[in-house]
């Protein structure tokens, strides 16, 4: 049995079963990160002091990651556009492009993981760590998660391209709306963990 | 239907060029986050120029990327409502005003 409104969209909805589905999933994101930032208000404020973040964090390799991360959500869509154009070769180089980049932004966490560490600096050792760590160390597994989703796309996933185009273009639209949520969520986290 | 695809090429060349201004937007933006911060603005401007900052960088995300400037209105309603339950979530901390927690 085939997957119904893949490619026509429902006639109540306006929309794909896809977008209605990954925008909804988006919405419950949002709750997710807001829950964290939530609570990251409440300990800061409650807070007698807080350190700046930039005393304890490394703000060029930050600044280069968000350089990094901006520039992915630029290939994410530079790819769906290239599909529109029916260019798959195009896609192809985006679509590794986008990976790649993704690839270099948890290389850079990992080197700014591994020097907290060395200097003995844990979650468990203050509470502006704990927030950093658990806000980062999320949005880290959420990169990942589009990384891998892509690559499928990029890879066995780009298939369904020779047999239902169409179909395969609303997929890595829906990715790339993943994506793009990714580097939103980094927007943000950027400045409040990192230079107030 | 020649001219259709054409229209369709034409369409797709003009959201290219909006995704480049945007780009570079975005990076013009993250250049203003940081050099703001070095000025070591009092903490209650600092946050208000840099959600500000973000906000906007996020705005463009969101409109231009994600297409939300031009996505259905069913979309816009379900987004409008995660709005108001995370302003909500965002307004949680300040119900601890009253308790005394922020008074030291």
């Amino acid at each position: 049995m085939d997957i119904p409104y893949t490619v026509e969209v429902r006639r109540d909805t306006g929309l794909t079963n896809g977008k209605i589905g990954i925008w909804l999933f988006l919405a419950s994101e949002v709750m997710l990160f807001g829950a964290l930032f939530a609570s990251y208000i409440l300990i800061r404020t409650g807070a007698p002091v807080w350190p700046r973040g930039d005393t304890i964090l490394n703000v060029p390799l930050a600044t280069f990651n968000t350089l990094v991360l901006i520039s992915s959500s630029v290939t994410m869509v530079m790819a769906w556009a290239s599909l529109m154009r029916r260019r798959l070769g195009t896609f192809r180089i985006y679509m590794g492009v986008t990976i790649l980049l993704g690839f270099v932004f948890l290389t850079v966490k990992y080197f700014e993981y591994s020097h907290k560490f060395e200097a003995g600096l844990f979650p468990s050792t203050n509470n502006f760590l704990a927030i950093y760590f658990t806000l980062t160390g999320l949005h880290m597994l959420h990169v990942f998660g589009g990384m891998c989703v892509n690559a499928y796309l990029l890879g066995p996933g780009s298939k369904l391209w020779e047999t239902n185009p169409k179909w395969f273009t609303n997929r890595v639209e829906n990715s790339g709306l993943f994506w793009h949520f990714v580097d939103l969520v980094w927007i943000f986290l950027f400045p409040t963990l990192y230079l107030l | 239907m020649e001219s259709t695809t054409s229209d369709h090429a034409v369409d797709i060349d003009h959201h290219v060029r909006i995704y480049i201004t945007v780009f570079v937007a975005l990076m013009v933006l993250t250049i203003v986050t940081v050099a703001v911060s070095r000025f070591h603005l009092p903490v209650p401007v600092a946050v208000g120029v840099a959600l500000l900052v973000a906000t906007v960088k996020g705005s463009l995300v969101a409109c231009y990327f994600m297409h939300l400037i031009s996505e259905k209105k069913l979309i816009i309603a379900v987004l409008a409502l995660t709005a108001v339950f995370f302003i909500a979530l965002m307004a949680l901390p300040i119900l601890t005003v009253h308790d005394g927690y922020w008074i030291h």
